[in-house]
């Protein structure tokens, strides 16, 4: 259940609360009256209408000040029990009132439109600031191994003095570039893929040590200065998950660890399982996370203030948009000792033949 | 001899030009079209060897073509495919395509599996042994040996390991294994398949967690290979 914030009251609410509050104002004046005067009175209900104003819609409060305007003629301004006015001052009074009672629930209304654009503005404004952020390091992300692979091809091209030594050095350059591109890419495309809403994940029993392992295999294929050591809780069941998003997962958060510390950190995979789900926990105990950014590190486009290694701000939120699609949580814990936890937690279905 | 002919059916220029130089150069002739209609004609005029099928055409699906080609062609056809599009793989292989490559690919895996695609599958009856010097697999005397040692395998282990090894190189689908080990009952139980694969790498493979024989292709299927 979403938790709706006390203004946020659904209208028939809103409504009855209003109709309620100018009831019992009007009853407790009414005991009242042998002490005060029904001018007093018509103050005290204003009030009231102006405090319903604060927080509720404006019909509601258009209720309040019609019913409170009523309730003051027919109880309090005397000849009692009619709607009848006899003076002329009592009837001014009357129908500055009901203006001012009116006036008072446009006015607070028209003030909170205007917050609640500014907020928006605001937002907006946020985003468009992220999504630059993002467009500029897409960019550079994307153009730089295209810049290498332009340059390294004219140079093979223009023949010039190249030693065999030079055209190995530019073909290793072409190939690494391309591998970057394909990466970049590939986050694009899962990106789009979490965005269009149409990702659904295909389950099916999936051995969970070996997926870990090949993942580890094929980032070991980039030749990661850190450690990376796997712990396997024994007797690990078959989980059914959809093992290539789980593949993507880990791979991002591995990606993550193993740009974001050195050769002087280590990288710890741990998979546990409990009766109905399945933990997954990449540990590392690098540089870590400023406390005061954990909340935002899964946004689309964020990325850390205070960085100096390059990237799009797309593969922690591919993470927590793959963990999530699958039904799972993900989680960072930042330890006292320093370094960064994520914990991946999955309902899983367990096979129930044993691997052993 | 006679170089092996290959079809590659792409409608992307560039790619065409990069498979006809690599395909040239590794002793095969080449011949390509750009679109299905055109693939189509041109195998019914001069059947190739093999023909190389892209999943995406612009005028009709990879699919379609390749369920055209079938209906007559016999030869190993493999698909490219974007990468990570697992269902649309597996349909295929379903299809009587022999293998799949996901775009972009290494030329040295193109050119092994169309090796593997070329080669025969080795019949049951054929008295072969496949394998490398520390793991041996006769199919004649269905016997298994690690490192010289003959390997204690259940009956369901040998059997899964000579269906792979038989073809040796190619992805075999795990529906398609399932099948053919357990029975057509036994389709969804792709469990059985998990657990005796980690049971036969955790006897054939030296460091079961870095397999070196049975390799995985998430989503699809396994593929035996030889050193």
């Amino acid at each position: 259940m979403p938790r709706t914030a006390p203004h946020k009251l659904d209208l028939k609410k809103q409504y009855l609360y209003s109709v309620l509050s100018v009831l019992t104002v009007s009853l407790i004046c009414y005991g009242l009256t042998p002490y005060l005067g029904y001018r007093v009175v018509a103050l005290i209900l204003l009030v009231t209408v102006s405090i319903i104003a604060i927080s509720f819609e404006i019909f509601p409060v258009l209720l309040a000040a019609a019913l409170s305007a009523f309730i003051w003629d027919f109880f309090f301004i005397p000849p009692h029990f009619t709607i009848h006015v006899e003076s002329t001052e009592d009837a001014i009074l009357l129908i500055m009132y009901f203006i001012i009672a009116m006036v008072n629930a446009v006015l607070t209304y028209k003030i909170r439109q205007v917050e609640k654009l500014a907020r928006l503005r605001e937002e907006k404004a946020k985003a468009v600031k992220l999504y630059n952020t993002f467009l500029n390091s897409l960019s550079h992300e994307l153009k730089t191994p295209i810049a290498a692979i332009i340059g390294a091809t004219d140079n093979l091209q223009s023949g010039g003095n190249l030693t065999e030594e030079n055209k190995t050095q530019l073909v290793e350059e072409i190939a690494k570039a391309s591998f970057r591109l394909n990466q970049q890419v590939e986050n694009l495309l899962n990106m789009s893929r979490i965005e269009s809403g149409f990702l659904k994940p295909k389950k099916d029993w999936c051995d969970v040590e070996e997926t870990i392992h090949e993942v580890v295999r094929r980032l070991e294929e980039n030749k990661p200065l850190q450690k990376i050591t796997i712990n396997i809780h024994p007797g690990l069941p078959l989980c059914k998950l959809d093992k290539v998003m789980l593949e993507t997962v880990l791979y991002n958060l591995l990606m993550n660890a193993v740009r974001y510390t050195g050769a002087a950190h280590k990288i710890d995979i741990i998979a546990n399982s409990y009766t109905d789900t399945l933990e997954l926990t990449v540990e590392d105990n690098g540089p870590g996370f400023p406390p005061e950014e954990v909340n935002y590190i899964f946004q689309k486009f964020y990325r850390l203030k205070d960085t100096s290694v390059s990237g799009t701000g797309l593969g922690l939120s591919i993470v927590k948009g793959f963990t999530e699609a699958m039904g799972g949580t993900v989680e960072l814990e930042t330890p006292v000792g320093g370094g960064a936890r994520f914990i991946l937690r999955f309902p899983v279905e367990r096979s129930t033949i044993k691997m052993n | 001899m006679n170089k092996p002919g290959i079809l590659v059916i792409d409608d992307e220029a560039q790619m065409r030009k990069l498979l006809e130089i690599t395909l040239q150069t590794n002793g095969y002739a080449v011949t390509t079209a750009g679109t299905a209609k055109d693939g189509l004609i041109m195998a019914a005029n001069h059947p190739p060897e093999l023909v190389l099928l892209d999943l995406g055409l612009p005028d009709k699906s990879g699919h379609e073509v390749l369920k055209a080609l079938r209906q007559w062609y016999t030869n190993p056809v493999i698909i490219l495919s974007v990468q990570h599009d697992e269902e649309s793989i597996v349909m295929a292989l379903d299809n009587g395509a022999n293998d799949y490559l996901g775009k972009p690919f290494r030329t040295g895996e193109l050119l092994a599996r169309m090796r593997s695609a070329l080669r025969t599958a080795i019949t049951e009856d054929g008295d072969t042994t496949i394998g490398s010097p520390d793991l041996e697999i006769d199919l004649t005397a269905r016997t298994v040996k690690k490192n010289k040692e003959l390997l204690k395998l259940t009956l369901t282990e040998y059997s899964l390991l000579a269906l792979l090894a038989r073809n040796e190189g190619k992805v075999l689908t795990h529906q398609y294994l399932l099948r053919a080990i357990w029975g057509p009952g036994f389709i969804s139980q792709s469990q059985y398949l998990r657990v005796f694969i980690a049971q036969l790498r955790k006897k054939i493979e030296t460091d079961p967690n870095r397999p070196e024989y049975i390799l995985t292709e998430s989503g699809v299927g396994y593929r035996f290979v030889v050193k």
